[in-house]
């Protein structure tokens, strides 16, 4: 009956989602400037109109190998208790809108990290859409 | 229903400020019991409460105050004379008050709290005045004046239930307003009448502040100077833009832009100003209490209250300021018979004074107590282990003072409710240190002690240094810039020593230890640099040099928070955003000293201290050196020195026979200091004369030098050369014959020239 609304993006060959409503907005590519000491999943800061913003890797969150130089990364920048975070991501996908009933918890076989960001899977045809717990994906460990 | 939220919303906030002026009249209405007004204005302010309680329908609220006001017409009458007890009695009536609002602020309702006990009170010291007072003040008051006709004769005259009825709220308006409250809705009127009564508190009388003020939402505010900061950037890169244009009304109007940009951010800025006196405003009650608590009787006097600090600085002085507070009244004066003994009056003084100094301000506490016992403190950091007994004994009064800022030290012979909640002053010092402020102590046993505080006056905007280090750009907040070094060629290498593995450079004769950020910072630096930049920092009194790769400027850049997430790195103190959009963090002086072991443990601050107890043995003065006419150099001892100036030479005036510049609004009277050496000129006549502003008290002079040479510490031993008047002697300083200057005994002479001609 009620559907639910996902902003997609794709890491590596991943496609996630986070709900809509939890996004403030999609910027292109920004300079960054990196913090010296900070965990390597923060890649640095952005000036979002005049708003200091930390942009987090998802790779590096998930776990995988950096993209390579050439290709630049998307900010999806998420609102989150503690103000707007970017997330950076690969390529941005369309909305989409799904179908409650075809949620499922991730499987029991997904272990580390990514068990903790997974929230649970929608069944695409063809496709799995992976739904991004925003407040964990976002957290940075105490710093080095 | 969102109009009624609002009109609740405003009740708090005037009922708030309102209380705020309720502490201040009773405590001043102590000293001062007979005064008609001040019991006005209360009466004033509990009955609007109470009238606005009643109209929401806050029963406890209206109870309370109720029997307050009962109490407090008996008072205005004169029926009762106000004592302490019933002051006690009132003041917690006002808590309660206090209490109430909380609770309804959180709740929206009046609370479960019971408080028919204060209410019994209460009408038990009103009972104590008479039995028939209820039908002598109804009477008494019905012969008034007008003006407070209403006010006065109602609380008797009707029930405390009869309140809530929108009869009595538009009854109530009529006092502060003549508008029809019926009009506009009755539930608006409490509101307005309390302002009007706030108003004419504050301004003794006058109700104009109302119509030149409103009230703004710091959110709001906050916004604005968001966006004001985004303007600015829009600005500069509007600038560099045009930088490439030729269009003369393009250039023009981006020239208005950039202006008007400029007065924009600074009246923004302006509205986050308040004066100091909001967070002052509490403190008589807090000293009126603790007084009562400790027996003993104190004087609270308060000057400066129009200075004016960022909202944020405010906020974050204020803990350790009634801190300092409630050490100066617990400790530091002493109880009236210890001081009628010692020959004082029996009533301490204890002043607070804020005032503006060199772009910072300063906050003094002072006391006439008993001072700081040095001996005692020594002997209490002993036992505590915070120093050795050798130690205490090399210590001068100064150093042992600064004990007390030390963690894990109170002097309070016993823990009291007072102070010694575990709170000890080294909270207070590092909570002013961590806005950028610093605290000192002077104290004379027997006299007193006086705590400054030094302030920035703003957190939001500093001056920084701008530093380049492993390719990042860094801001490094001024306030903890001491000096810049540049080391060049052979010297950017063999300046360098080694203490085993650590870094030092010999600055003056002393070494400092140096602190490579990019090393610190895990950057990496390609290019072996020619030269090297060492960024001379203070934290908590150590002295350390940071080497970065560049020194870019100073800019005035606005501080923003890092967030949570970043909060673990303690090198960083925040991030800016530059002139072209880009982010640069501004670097923790204190995090980095810390890091690398300069400060922070106690072993550290042990450290400290034996090294200012060396220090203070040599006994150096600091020295401005200058050069003066063909090959000579003269010394400026630096306390005298108040700033450096350039002046063109074509703003020199002639008044009197002096050579005059207008400075700061004033005439400063400019001395040549080559021939009043009589030395050979040195020849050139430069445009731009440099001149070192000598202050003595309120005299100034300006030293026409031809260079400033170094800033030198210099142990005084000098030998008298000749009989040159304004010459103190002669010393050698760094290898050159050196000319002390006597600049009091010069600027006597100034001013002396100047009495003359004035006088004839």
């Amino acid at each position: 009956m009620s559907l639910h609304t996902y902003c997609t993006f794709y890491i590596d060959n991943f496609f996630f989602g986070v709900e809509v409503e939890k996004v403030q907005e999609i910027v292109r590519y920004q300079e960054m400037t990196r913090v010296p000491l900070a965990p390597e999943v923060v890649r640095g800061l952005i000036n979002l109109r005049g708003q200091i913003v930390v942009a987090i890797d998802l790779r590096r969150q998930l776990g995988l190998p950096d993209r390579t130089d050439d290709h630049k990364p998307m900010n999806v920048i998420v609102r989150t208790a503690d103000g707007p975070v970017s997330l950076l991501v690969d390529d941005i996908g369309d909305v989409v809108e799904v179908d409650p009933d075809q949620f499922d918890s991730p499987p029991d076989t997904l272990q580390g990290i990514a068990r903790e960001l997974i929230r649970g899977v929608y069944k695409f045809e063809g496709r799995l859409l992976l739904v991004l717990d925003i407040e964990r994906a976002t957290a940075v460990s105490a710093a080095a | 229903m969102g109009e009624f939220d609002d009109i609740l919303k405003e009740f708090l906030v005037e009922s708030y400020e309102n209380l705020d002026q309720l502490d201040q009249d009773l405590v001043a209405l102590e000293s001062d019991p007979e005064n008609r007004d001040r019991l006005a204005s209360i009466f004033r302010t509990i009955h609007t409460i109470k009238g606005s309680a009643g109209f929401f329908g806050f029963d406890r609220l209206q109870a309370v105050t109720h029997a307050g006001e009962n109490l407090l017409v008996k008072l205005r009458d004169g029926e009762l004379r106000l004592t302490p007890e019933i002051n006690d009695v009132l003041l917690a009536m006002v808590d309660a008050v206090r209490d109430m609002l909380a609770a309804i602020e959180a709740t929206g309702s009046d609370g479960d709290k019971d408080y028919s006990e204060l209410v019994r009170r209460i009408e038990e010291i009103q009972a104590a005045a008479g039995s028939d007072a209820e039908q002598t003040a109804a009477e008494s008051s019905a012969t008034d004046s007008a003006e407070t006709d209403t006010e006065r004769s109602e609380p008797v005259e009707q029930p405390a239930t009869d309140h809530g009825s929108p009869g009595t709220a538009a009854e109530e308006s009529a006092m502060g307003q003549q508008e029809p409250a019926t009009k506009r809705g009755p539930a608006e009127a409490p509101t307005q009448s309390a302002a009007a009564s706030a108003s004419a508190n504050r301004s003794g009388g006058g109700g104009h502040v109302k119509e030149s003020t409103i009230r703004v939402d710091v959110n709001l505010l906050d916004k604005l100077m968001n966006l004001v900061g985004e303007l600015v950037l829009a600005r500069n890169q509007i600038l560099q833009f045009s930088a490439t244009q030729t269009d003369a009304a393009f250039l023009n109007a981006s020239q208005r832009l950039s202006l008007v940009t400029t007065e924009l951010q600074e009246s923004v800025m302006k509205t986050r100003m308040q004066p100091i006196g909001t967070i002052w405003s509490k403190l008589p009650r807090v000293v009126r209490d603790l007084a009562r608590q400790c027996g003993r009787q104190v004087k609270l006097e308060m000057e400066g209250k129009d200075v004016e600090l960022d909202k944020s600085v405010i906020e974050s002085i204020k803990d350790p300021l009634t801190h300092m507070i409630r050490n100066a009244v617990d400790h530091g004066i002493e109880p009236p018979e210890e001081r009628v003994a010692k020959g004082k009056p029996p009533e301490g003084n204890l002043t607070l004074r804020a005032f503006h100094e060199g772009g910072q301000v300063i906050i003094e506490i002072s006391d006439d107590g008993r001072g700081i016992d040095v001996e005692k403190v020594k002997e209490k950091a002993v036992r505590k282990g915070l120093i050795t007994p050798e130690e205490a004994e090399q210590m001068t009064p100064r150093q042992a003072m600064k004990l007390i800022f030390l963690p894990g030290f109170s002097t309070a012979e016993k823990v009291t409710n007072v102070s010694g909640r575990g709170v000890g002053m080294d909270v207070v010092r590092n909570n002013i240190e961590k806005i950028g402020g610093s605290v000192d102590i002077q104290s004379h046993p027997g006299q007193g002690t006086t705590f400054r505080i030094k302030l920035p006056l703003t957190l939001a905007i500093i001056p920084a240094l701008i530093v380049k280090s492993g390719g990042e750009r860094m801001a490094i907040p001024q306030v903890s810039l001491l000096e810049l070094v540049r080391l060049e060629g052979n010297e950017a290498k063999e300046g360098i020593e080694w203490v085993h593995e650590a870094p030092v450079y010999r600055l003056r004769g002393q070494l400092l230890p140096l602190v490579y950020l990019n090393e610190e910072l895990g950057l990496t630096t390609n290019e072996e640099a020619e030269s090297l930049n060492i960024v001379v920092l203070h934290a908590e009194n150590r002295r350390f040099g940071l080497v970065v790769d560049e020194i870019v400027d100073t800019q005035e850049i606005v501080v923003k928070p890092l967030g949570k997430r970043l909060k673990g790195l303690s090198m960083f103190a925040g991030a800016t955003i530059m002139g072209d959009g880009r982010v640069a963090l501004i670097l923790d002086v204190f995090g980095i000293a810390k890091r690398v072991g300069l400060v922070g443990d106690q072993d550290r601050a042990l450290a400290e201290l034996e090294e200012k107890v060396q220090h203070s043995e040599e006994n150096t003065v600091m020295m401005l050196t200058v050069a003066a006419g063909e090959g000579r150099c003269a010394a400026i001892p630096l306390e005298f020195v108040a700033r450096l100036e350039e002046i063109p030479a074509d703003s020199i005036e002639q008044a009197n026979g002096y050579e005059v510049v207008q400075y700061r609004g004033h005439l400063l009277p400019l001395v040549r200091l080559a021939s009043l050496l009589n030395a050979m000129p040195s020849g050139d006549d430069p445009a731009k004369l440099h001149a070192v502003v000598c202050r003595v008290e309120n005299k100034s002079v300006g030293l026409v030098v031809d260079r400033i040479l170094d800033i030198v510490e210099w142990r005084p031993h000098m030998e008298r050369v000749g009989t040159h008047p304004f010459v103190a002697g002669s010393t050698i300083i760094s290898g050159r014959v050196t000319d002390l200057i006597d600049v009091e005994r010069l600027l006597d002479s100034v001013e002396a020239v100047a009495d003359t001609t004035v006088a004839a």
